[in-house]
């Protein structure tokens, strides 16, 4: 019986103990009508060994392409010190730190993970994490309505140029809260925002303003004249960050002359593998008096009985457990786990390596956007400065393009085609410090190869 | 009595000096090309520390926590079971991991086989329709199954049904969740017996109501017994059930929440299927369905045509309550749980909810031939159950919490206290399938040396832990005064 412990006397034990005849007998308060005899759609046990055995044909078949593929996930180098850690049972098999007393290794990463990010963003307060940054985005939105005090139109402004994956999320989880979503256009040879898709909503009631840095196509935008314009037109300003970006780039924090307010992501950039999408997390920073009204999550600093320091959860009345229906969101369980590996990595790598990292990423998808728009019929479609994505336009549908390549053992971007129609043949390409010289001269005979 | 080698351990940042990394991590040569508009002035304070000083660091945190693999966790309504080490490992092969999750799907194979099987698993075990394993915990399959009774609603011209019925008893995700989604919550009580109040129930059903939110067996640790006439009244009514996966631990293959007349499900797939609890995450919410909600389902779900498995979208499910992660959820999450279940195969999944059962109703009654009061005397046990310290608390002044912090002591993690809310001083015990006989005599002797502590020295029991890192934490002054973030200097 895999994983049960009991001998066969054990159990006689435990039944003459309860004063039950049979283990069955344990269930006789469940209608005899609704109970099953079996599981007959379950196959049956597989050993480790066979399982393992499985796993590796599944994994195998699916193989090892080279990825050029970013879009929200991005394929970094991770210290084998940041999973042999997270892997620890003491880390991996504990739960949300309720007991503070049995729980102040947890406690105390995330007091310095909270430390990190605050920091990282140019921000006051982080909370311990949420599911990922596309439900991060719809969290930031919904705890803007709460915290703008004088806005009454709950709209929220959110470019076309956001993951559009991002805002479908959004949609999604703030549904039944009468939320409205006004789409900016973004200029069309820049790819970037401009005041003048901004000013159609001067002098309305704004309650929040998104701005993604860099943005979907992986350019930068202005983010200074865009907090500028949020601040005087009083709608808070909802930024959307890389957080690797952020050893190079501006913190939000310091975006215009007020800085943003709400500061949210994907952490997966810092020690959390690709994995098929998740699971990742959701960051979130704010501003300090906005901290009763941020969801998930915080932990705080404080003394114990003999005065000695040590962490525990705060702030709980904002939470499903203490305020049920009234509580500033229904998260619970989410992430910890991958704040852990975050948290480690960040330690390894310091603000130093995570800006050669960075400065890698950016170096290696100039390279690959000089090897590919020298193939015939590709081209570079926004000039302007950018972080380690880049959109280029082909002279055919991406689709059969990107099919070509995996035949070829290359993931080779994302097809803007369908999200983005008016960008015509369009494909998202990024490169990571991971990618070599000779795997972006791979790509390039490839795509050379397949679009002849 | 257990005392911890690692009493303490410094912030990292007071590890930190300037210059110092771990330079093997990094390539050394990039240059930046960010134009100086866009550029960061002030390096962010992250540690800087040698790759020694980070895992030394954190290898000592790490010792500072209970963990299911060091101590007997007996957390209600959490299932803390094993996590079996093979889950993991085969998760993270390296294909597995490498694996964008926006590769095309002739290169995802292998990965999408395994989630259809995941979804055809969780079908048979639940019995339901169709499943999407899509949000990423407990709350957020919570979310999805009411989002999706809402449009159900809406997609039949039915607008006014906008009201949650939800026991006193419920998990505060319940409530939370219903005001997310913009409906109005209506709480019954339980009876004195732990079952629904049927009267109450019949009160607030109406041409408003949406539906019913429903753990079973219950967060009081019984079966809800008349669960058949409940879901007759609520579908007669014109409302939907909603089942709570908190507990399917304690039914697995005995009874399925399709079959008691649910109409939704969420499992938590970190409790009932043993993917690891991290400290607070990640989870897996996946919901399950039956036939009338299934146009509603979040996307993606994973589909088969053939031999050949694809995404189904939003062309494929027009009516979808939409996504509710950037990609498709916890994959990893999700891989942990189809290798346990592949591990434990027909047979063992039955013996689950068997000797979960076992064990905590083996607990219960040494329990309360040791003097401890039930909160729920004369039913069976769940896989969990509530006693209640209510006299100790009125005769010796010493309360759940006071037991909870002394437990630790004793090498064992508390049980969830004061939750749920309307038993008082109450401790929710939950031993799970995985733990022996002798861990919970070990607990149940543990209990009634408190149990003689707190009658000749209370004082002793109020002002534990003594042998963790710290005593009990001033959570008024964490509040007050708040410290969130260390600042250097």
């Amino acid at each position: 019986m895999p994983f049960i412990p009991h001998t066969e006397s054990d159990v006689r034990e435990m039944l003459a103990a309860i004063g039950a005849p049979s283990i069955d007998a344990l269930f006789e308060e469940i209608p005899a009508a609704l109970r099953i005899k079996s599981l007959a759609g379950i196959p049956e046990a597989l050993t480790e060994m066979e399982i393992g055995r499985l796993m590796q044909q599944r994994a195998a078949r699916d193989g090892k392409p080279l990825n050029f593929l970013g879009a929200g996930a991005y394929e970094h180098h991770i210290p084998a010190a940041v999973w042999a850690i997270v892997t620890r049972g003491e880390f991996y098999s504990a739960y949300t730190p309720y007991q503070a007393e049995a729980s102040q290794g947890t406690l105390q990463l995330l007091y310095e993970y909270q430390s990190m990010m605050a920091s990282l963003t140019g921000m006051q307060v982080s909370n311990a994490s949420l599911y990922d940054g596309a439900s991060a985005l719809a969290e930031a939105c919904l705890m803007a309505v709460r915290a703008h005090r004088k806005s009454r139109s709950a709209r929220i402004l959110v470019p076309a140029n956001l993951n559009p994956t991002y805002l479908d999320v959004a949609r999604a989880i703030t549904e039944g809260q009468n939320l409205k979503f006004d789409v900016l256009p973004y200029e069309a040879a820049g790819g970037t925002l401009t005041a003048t898709s901004l000013d159609a909503y001067r002098g309305q009631d704004i309650t929040a303003v998104v701005v993604q840095q860099p943005n979907f196509f992986g350019l930068l935008e202005d983010v200074d004249a865009i907090a500028d314009w949020a601040a005087a037109n009083n709608a808070l300003l909802i930024a959307v960050v890389n957080p690797l970006s952020l050893a190079l780039l501006k913190p939000p924090g310091e975006w215009g002359t007020k800085g943003a307010d709400i500061v949210v992501g994907d952490g997966q950039p810092f020690g959390v593998p690709l994995s098929s999408g998740g699971p990742y997390f959701g960051f979130m920073t704010t501003r300090m008096e906005h901290v009763r009204q941020m969801p998930g999550r915080i932990i705080g600093r404080t003394v114990d009985l003999d005065g000695k320091p040590g962490f525990t959860l705060t702030l709980q009345a904002r939470e499903q457990h203490i305020r049920r229906s009234k509580a500033t969101s229904n998260i619970c369980t989410n992430q910890g786990l991958l704040v852990t590996a975050a948290t480690i990595h960040m330690s390894l790598l310091g603000a130093a390596g995570l800006e050669k990292v960075a400065a890698a990423s950016q170096t290696q998808t100039s390279a690959l956007v000089a090897a590919l728009t020298r193939i015939k019929g590709v081209k570079l479609a926004f000039g302007g400065p950018r972080f380690h994505e880049a959109v280029l336009q082909l002279d055919r549908e991406p689709g059969a393009v990107l099919e070509a390549l995996a035949q070829r053992g290359i993931v080779g971007g994302y097809d803007l085609s369908r999200q983005y129609p008016e960008l015509g043949n369009a494909l998202l390409v990024c490169a990571t410090e991971t990618r070599t010289d000779e795997d972006i001269a791979q790509y390039a005979r490839a795509l050379a190869e397949v679009t002849k | 009595m257990q005392v911890m080698k690692v009493m303490q351990e410094p912030l990292i940042f007071t590890h930190s000096r300037a210059g110092r990394s771990a330079a093997g991590q990094y390539p050394h040569a990039a240059v930046c090309e960010v134009p100086e508009k866009f550029r960061r002035k002030q390096p962010a304070q992250l540690p800087e520390v040698s790759e020694l000083q980070a895992v030394r660091h954190f290898t000592r945190l790490s010792q500072l926590n209970f963990s299911i693999d060091t101590h007997f966790y007996p957390l209600g309504s959490c299932t803390m079971k094993y996590n079996p080490r093979a889950c993991n490992q085969f998760a993270m092969l390296p294909e597995l991991l490498g694996r964008h999750p926006l590769a095309p799907e002739s290169a995802s194979q292998g990965f999408l086989a395994c989630m259809f099987e995941l979804q055809e698993m969780l079908k048979e075990v639940t019995g339901m329709k169709g499943v999407s394993l899509t949000p990423m915990a407990g709350a957020q399959g919570e979310f999805a199954g009411v989002a999706m009774m809402r449009a159900y609603h809406r997609a039949r011209g039915d607008l006014e049904r906008t009201e949650i019925i939800v026991p006193d008893a419920a998990h505060g995700t319940n409530p939370a969740t219903a005001t997310m989604c913009g409906c109005t919550v209506v709480e019954i009580p339980s009876l004195p017996n732990g079952d629904v109040d049927v009267e109450a129930l019949k009160q607030a059903l109406g041409p408003r109501t949406a539906g019913i939110m429903l753990t079973n067996p219950s967060t009081l640790g019984v079966f809800e017994r008349r669960i058949q006439e409940v879901a007759k009244l609520v579908h007669e009514a014109g409302g939907l059930l909603y089942y709570d996966g908190a507990n399917l631990n304690a039914i697995l293959g005995k009874v399925r929440p399709g079959d008691m007349g649910f109409d939704v499900i969420h499992m938590n797939l970190h409790k009932t299927f043993s993917t690891p609890h991290g400290g607070g995450g990640p989870g897996s919410g996946a919901v399950g369905v039956g036939q009338r909600l299934l146009p509603f389902l979040p996307i993606p779900v994973v589909g088969r045509e053939g031999e050949r498995y694809r995404w189904l979208d939003a062309r494929d499910i027009p009516q979808t309550i939409g996504r509710l992660s950037a990609f498709m959820g916890n994959a990893g999450v999700l891989l942990r749980a189809y290798v346990y279940m592949r591990m434990l195969g027909r047979t063992g999944m039955q013996r689950v909810a068997e000797y979960a059962a076992l064990n905590a109703n083996y607990m219960l009654a040494r329990l309360q031939q040791a003097g401890f009061e039930p909160a729920y005397p004369g039913r069976r046990a769940s896989h969990e159950f509530i006693i209640t310290l209510k006299r100790q608390a009125k005769q010796l002044n010493v309360n759940a919490m006071d037991f909870a912090k002394r437990l630790l002591d004793y090498g064992f993690h508390a049980p969830t206290t004061y939750f749920p809310l309307l038993v008082p001083e109450c401790l929710l015990i939950e031993p799970t399938e995985t733990e022996a006989k002798e861990e919970l005599d070990g607990f149940i002797e543990a209990m009634v040396a408190i149990q003689r502590e707190a009658e000749q020295d209370p004082a002793k029991v109020k002002g534990a832990p003594y042998t963790l890192p710290v005593r009990r934490l001033d959570d008024v002054r964490a509040a007050k005064q708040l410290d969130l973030t260390y600042h250097r200097g």
